[in-house]
């Protein structure tokens, strides 16, 4: 008897899973429609709103920001960018894809930065967090779609479920790498002067760690860009949708549009964001 | 003099399981034996000393000596594994979290070596930190502020950021940031060690300043020997977390307590550390200036010198008057007080020998030390400057003829 073959032992993990997300979806439907509701609500105002903007506001509004955080060049080619999105007929689609994109990365700072905060602080929290974090960015995103969709049912809400899960790890991880990273100093000096720790947090770490943080804040926002074309698999609108559209019909161009149309999206968040970080990080603790 | 702060069998240990090495400690291991037995460090090793109300208690040893680490005993940054540090009268080791909060907010201040200010803020938020940790109203804790700045001598910069500034003045900041809250102590960990000489220079002299006015405990922490001795009332010397001698610099200079410590101070400049009270020698032969001329010869005569100084009634310095001169006036039958000679150089009981070194070479008569009523307190020999400078022991330098 050679033992060529694996006994037959089986331990169903995926099973227990199963009955585990039946339970969540059958017992906390309240809490789930709750969510919903606040996110769906949040991401139909944000559409809405965005919508209201003239489409040259818009872009003046994008220039501006280029301007102001990059140079005038960048400002006048992000407003090239915007300007083309709108001609291959993909405005609304933009701005639905956009507003996903705002209500994950929100929802990612108000969970993010306290977690991030709780793991630079207490190394339990840290010990329990790392390895949840790993497996949030390495488990492959079509995975925690099927759950999203027993939550929330199709949609934009169960995209920013996904979206949520994939992009929350660099802020959290960033924060608290922040937070550490402040001068030992500095932090001294602020107790010296009998600070409590909500003050030394407040006043003294969360500012000084502000650069990394939205060096976070500029990688969440990138992730969560990634995941809109994953997301549409789930019912996001928006030109994830539109290259899943192309996919299905072999359609070329539109997929070639709305491919580009994410890329430009993509520069001109990455670099605002970026520019952002950049000018908070003339006064920061760390650089 | 009151003591302000008792530090009492003080042991800072650092590793995963402190208290288990204290019994070791009170073996009197050394500080090699418990590494390699438990795997501790021993950061400070039962110091016990008290620190004076007013006085510059500076804390040397080299780096690895354990002076950051007891300096922030003081305030608690570094909580003591052993110990008691009693803060006018109070245990602060074994003070509640809001009672610390109370000393650090009202009693101790602290200056850092690399500044440890806030980079996000502006100059007077900086140096208001103190006051708006306890809810001072805003218009109140802008005005002590601004008075501070200005007691550092950086008014006009109070709306810079500390990157505006250089390292000079950024220390000048942490300093007003640490006056703000009217401590009674002041901690300075190295605050000067950053910077270079000439700032470091003006900064001590600056910092005693300060103290003379606002009367400040300042507890000093520095690795240089120089600035431990010009500035501090007293020194605590430390090695290895063992605080080895504590004492006045002209004490530690003439008697130091091992030879670790006479190896640390071989370069001292004894010139900035002894003053004139030091190496003068008490006049015994003076002469009051209702003596008559014969007074004076006879006690030159008596004394071996060829010149005496004159005093008054009160031991005040009249001048000098040499043994030739006293001859002559016997025969030509002139008073005392026409043969006084004032082109003598008077100098205090305070200045150091690098002072008196032009001094005793440009005169011609010994130097006249006085105290802060002008009474003639003891007289200077060239030869006193010199050996001053080089002797273990200046007091036995009197193989000096006149």
């Amino acid at each position: 008897m050679l033992m060529i073959s694996f006994p037959d032992i089986s331990f169903e993990a995926g099973k227990y899973i199963d009955d585990f997300v039946s339970f969540l979806a059958d017992n906390l439907s309240a809490l789930f429609d709750f969510i919903f509701f606040i996110t769906s609500r949040s991401i139909n105002g944000l559409t809405d709103f965005l919508m209201i903007i003239p489409w040259w506001l818009f872009i003046i509004i994008i220039f501006l920001l280029g301007w102001y955080f990059k140079s005038l060049f960048s400002g006048v080619l992000y407003g090239i960018f915007i300007f083309l999105i709108g001609t291959f007929g993909l405005w609304e689609e933009m701005m639905i894809t956009i507003s996903i994109i705002l209500t994950a990365v929100i929802i990612c700072l108000i969970i993010g930065i306290p977690l991030g905060v709780a793991m630079a602080f207490n190394k339990w929290v840290s010990m329990i967090l790392r390895p949840i974090l790993d497996a949030m960015q390495t488990m492959p995103s079509f995975v925690y779609l099927i759950p999203a969709i027993f939550f929330f049912g199709l949609g934009n809400v169960s995209a920013i479920f996904a979206t949520l899960i994939y992009s929350l790890p660099p802020v959290i991880r960033l924060t608290d790498l922040a937070i550490r990273g402040v001068d030992k100093e500095v932090v001294e000096s602020a107790h010296s002067f009998g600070s409590s720790r909500w003050q030394t947090l407040s006043k003294v770490q969360l500012p000084q760690a502000l650069p990394t943080i939205m060096a976070g804040v500029n990688q969440t926002t990138m992730m969560a860009l990634a995941m809109v074309v994953i997301a549409s698999m789930v019912g996001a609108s928006g030109l994830g949708e539109q290259v899943l559209v192309s996919i299905n019909r072999i359609d070329i161009a539109l997929g070639f549009e709305a491919g580009i149309s994410i890329v430009f999206l993509a520069i001109i968040i990455d670099r605002i964001t970026n520019g952002i970080a950049e000018k908070v990080q003339r006064r920061g603790g760390n650089q | 003099m009151t003591v302000q702060i008792q530090v009492q069998n003080v042991s800072k240990i650092f590793g995963s399981k402190p208290k288990s090495a204290i019994p070791l400690v009170k073996k009197g291991l050394s500080k090699e034996e418990i590494l390699k037995k438990t795997n501790h460090t021993v950061g400070v090793y039962n110091a016990t000393f008290d620190i004076h109300k007013g006085e510059v208690f500076v804390i040397m040893g080299l780096s690895g000596s354990g002076k950051s680490t007891l300096i922030r005993c003081f305030n608690l940054l570094n909580k003591p594994t052993d110990g008691s540090i009693f803060l006018d009268g109070q245990d602060i080791t074994k003070c509640s979290r809001d009672e610390l909060k109370k000393v650090r907010q009202e009693k101790i201040a602290m200056v850092f070596q690399h500044f440890g200010l806030f980079s996000h803020r502006t100059i007077l938020a900086n140096v208001e930190y103190g006051l708006e940790i306890r809810n001072v109203p805003k218009e109140k804790r802008r005005e002590i502020a601004m008075q501070n700045i200005e007691t550092v001598g950086l008014k006009g910069y109070e709306d810079k950021y500390p990157d505006e500034l250089s390292g000079g003045m950024q220390q000048r900041v942490g300093l007003a940031r640490a006056l703000t809250n009217d401590p009674d102590i002041l901690l300075m960990d190295e605050p000067f060690s950053a910077l270079d000489p000439l700032i470091r220079r003006e900064m001590q002299l600056e910092l005693l300043d300060i103290q003379e006015r606002l009367q400040k405990t300042i507890i000093f922490i520095t690795h240089d020997v120089n600035e431990a001795f010009r500035i501090g009332d007293r020194v605590a010397v430390m090695k290895d977390g063992h605080v080895e001698q504590v004492g006045t610099p002209e004490e530690i200079i003439a008697s130091p307590a091992n030879d670790y410590i006479s190896e640390f101070i071989k370069d001292i400049d004894r010139s900035k550390v002894f003053q004139a009270s030091h190496i003068m020698t008490k006049p015994n032969a003076l002469v009051s200036i209702k003596d008559g001329l014969n007074v004076a010869v006879k006690e030159m005569r008596e004394n071996g010198i060829s010149s005496v100084f004159v005093v008054d009634r009160s031991r005040r310095l009249q001048g000098i008057v040499t043994i030739d001169d006293a001859i002559q006036g016997i025969k030509e039958n002139k008073p005392l007080s026409d043969l006084i000679r004032e082109d003598i150089t008077v100098v205090t009981e305070e200045e150091y020998i690098n002072d008196l070194i032009p001094k005793a070479l440009e005169s011609s008569f010994p130097l006249a030390v006085v105290n802060e009523e002008q009474k003639l307190v003891g007289y200077i020999l060239r030869v006193h400057v010199l050996s001053g400078l080089t002797a273990d022991d200046v007091s036995e330098s009197k193989e000096y003829v006149y």
